[in-house]
């Protein structure tokens, strides 16, 4: 069991309609480690993500939390799963009815029955990881910067000290700066609590900063995987072609060729 | 082109079963968890303060002004066979049974169900209930169950202060403009008056509470697409809660006619 990856998904596949998102995707992800699944819009990354926290559930195909098959458990049973899991959102997710503080420590006061006072403290603690003062615990959501309200995502996304962490598309909408602030917050604050996330994105160099291991989706199906440091010299051709960013390639995009 | 007339007709009549379907689900679901913990006393309080004490402006108003133009209208019918001194009697007995309770439920309706479905779709479409979810919070108990539990307790506390400033409209239209005697209006409007007629108001004005809480959160928590989706969800909450309202109100009639 200490040998089974921390997260496991086996021929699950996911359909909308007539359109296949997910086919026979199979994927894992060891404790401890940082993936990161590359791929372009609409390959079925934020479908994959979905399916792991239950929020759609697969037609076919087995997911596995910490050797637990998730698929199918009762709603208890997956709040108590999803309990040793933080989640970044791609636009933060805050919830504009409460203060920033009361965002990072939601999961605190509502998951874990802890009382108000001393998650505040923790919160304030978690904000000070990410950047952020105390001065800034009070304050609503709707009044930060999209940099400041992705910090105060991660400051929650890690408040309980989860072990799996997911990003979706952490470093979308950000400029260049903001990114690499985003990008380096991700590695030292999962590799200060030791836990396995899965990252979602298309920005490259993102990726290559935070992954140990880089995963490729194409049509629903992984068509690479393998180390960060072996992306540039994979010598796979979907790769290559998304790597490169070039037009020109195996990988088919939706749009009318002039 | 019969055939298409036919598949057109079955094309409606599924697409409306699939709604009924999905509107009962969701109301079994949220009344099934109003007995289920957690509890939420904190935003329970929240929704008592919105729906019930912010909306006694226009719920007084209202009431105000129909027992005013109540007593006007009774008064121009029952003259007609000298009967003015049923004036009162009239008065209070439609508002209690009848006005009030229907007339304050619309007036909810526009208040308090669209500013839920705005809420609850916007946090639906800016990602705020999947959030909910990754923290270990069941969004019905949450969001839903705090809403409609106040809508069912502080309606009918509506309805009775609206009860109130209507007799009271119709009083001082009575004894200002229509020339009543001031102890006999008031004598003959509790002499006729029932418990049973008040308690009827107040049945029927906790399910409208119900039922405009219920649409206001249904509409929110399946809106997509965007802006355009929450601006259709508040109009769908406000416009079915009329037409529920207007309908159960017939058969409530009914029931509690004895």
């Amino acid at each position: 069991m200490a040998d089974s990856p921390k997260i496991s998904l086996k021929n699950v596949c996911k359909s909308f309609g007539s359109n296949h998102v997910l086919k026979d995707l199979s994927l894992d992800i060891e404790d401890g480690e940082s993936l990161v699944v590359i791929g372009g819009s609409g390959t079925g990354k934020s479908v994959m993500l979905k399916c792991i926290l239950g929020l759609l559930e697969p037609e076919q195909g087995e997911i596995f939390i910490d050797g637990q098959q998730v698929v199918g458990l009762p709603k208890s049973e997956r709040e108590k799963s999803l309990r040793k899991t933080g989640m970044l959102f791609q636009y933060a997710a805050l919830f504009d009815s409460l203060p920033v503080w009361e965002n990072v420590a939601f999961g605190l006061i509502q998951a874990h029955g802890m009382n108000r006072k001393d998650a505040k403290d923790i919160a304030i603690e978690k904000l000070s990881l990410v950047g952020l003062g105390s001065d800034m615990a009070s304050k609503s959501p709707a009044s930060l910067s999209m940099g400041m309200q992705k910090r105060v995502g991660l400051a929650r996304a890690i408040a309980t000290n989860p072990e799996i962490i997911f990003f979706d598309e952490p470093t979308t909408g950000l400029d260049p700066i903001m990114g690499d602030v985003i990008d380096n917050l991700i590695r030292d604050c999962t590799r200060e609590l030791g836990a396995s996330t899965l990252t979602i994105s298309h920005d490259m160099e993102s990726a290559q900063k935070i992954a140990d291991r880089i995963a490729l989706l194409y049509k629903g199906s992984v068509v690479w995987i393998g180390p960060a440091s072996e992306i540039e010299t994979s010598g796979n051709a979907y790769v290559e072609q998304f790597v490169k960013g070039d037009v020109n390639g195996p990988i088919e995009l939706d749009i009318l060729k002039p | 082109m019969e055939w298409n007339f036919l598949a057109a007709i079955g094309r409606i009549t599924l697409r409306f079963m699939q709604a009924v379907g999905h509107l009962s689900l969701f109301t079994l679901e949220s009344v099934k968890n109003l007995f289920l913990p957690p509890f939420y006393m904190r935003l329970f309080l929240r929704q008592l303060m919105n729906v019930g004490y912010y909306s006694l402006p226009v719920v007084g108003m209202t009431a105000l002004f129909t027992g005013m133009v109540l007593a006007l209208q009774i008064y121009v019918g029952s003259s007609r066979f000298n009967a003015e001194s049923a004036v009162p009697t009239i008065v209070v007995i439609g508002l209690t049974r009848e006005l009030a309770p229907v007339l304050s439920g619309l007036m909810v309706a526009g208040r308090v169900g669209a500013a839920i479905a705005a809420e609850i779709g916007t946090m639906r479409v800016t990602e705020q209930i999947d959030a909910l979810v990754t923290l270990s919070t069941n969004p019905f108990r949450y969001l839903v169950t705090p809403r409609v539990l106040a809508g069912i307790i502080t309606l009918p506390l509506l309805v009775l202060v609206g009860d109130i400033i209507g007799v009271a409209g119709g009083y001082l239209v009575a004894t200002e403009t229509l020339g009543f005697n001031a102890g006999s209006y008031i004598k003959n409007t509790f002499d006729f008056l029932e418990s049973r007629d008040v308690i009827s108001g107040l049945i029927k004005a906790s399910v409208f509470g119900f039922i405009v809480t219920l649409m206001g959160c249904y509409h929110g928590f399946n809106s997509t697409g965007g802006a355009q989706g929450v601006g259709r969800a508040t109009t769908n909450a406000v416009v079915s809660s009329f037409i529920l309202i207007l309908v159960s109100d017939y058969f409530l009639t009914v029931m509690l006619l004895d």
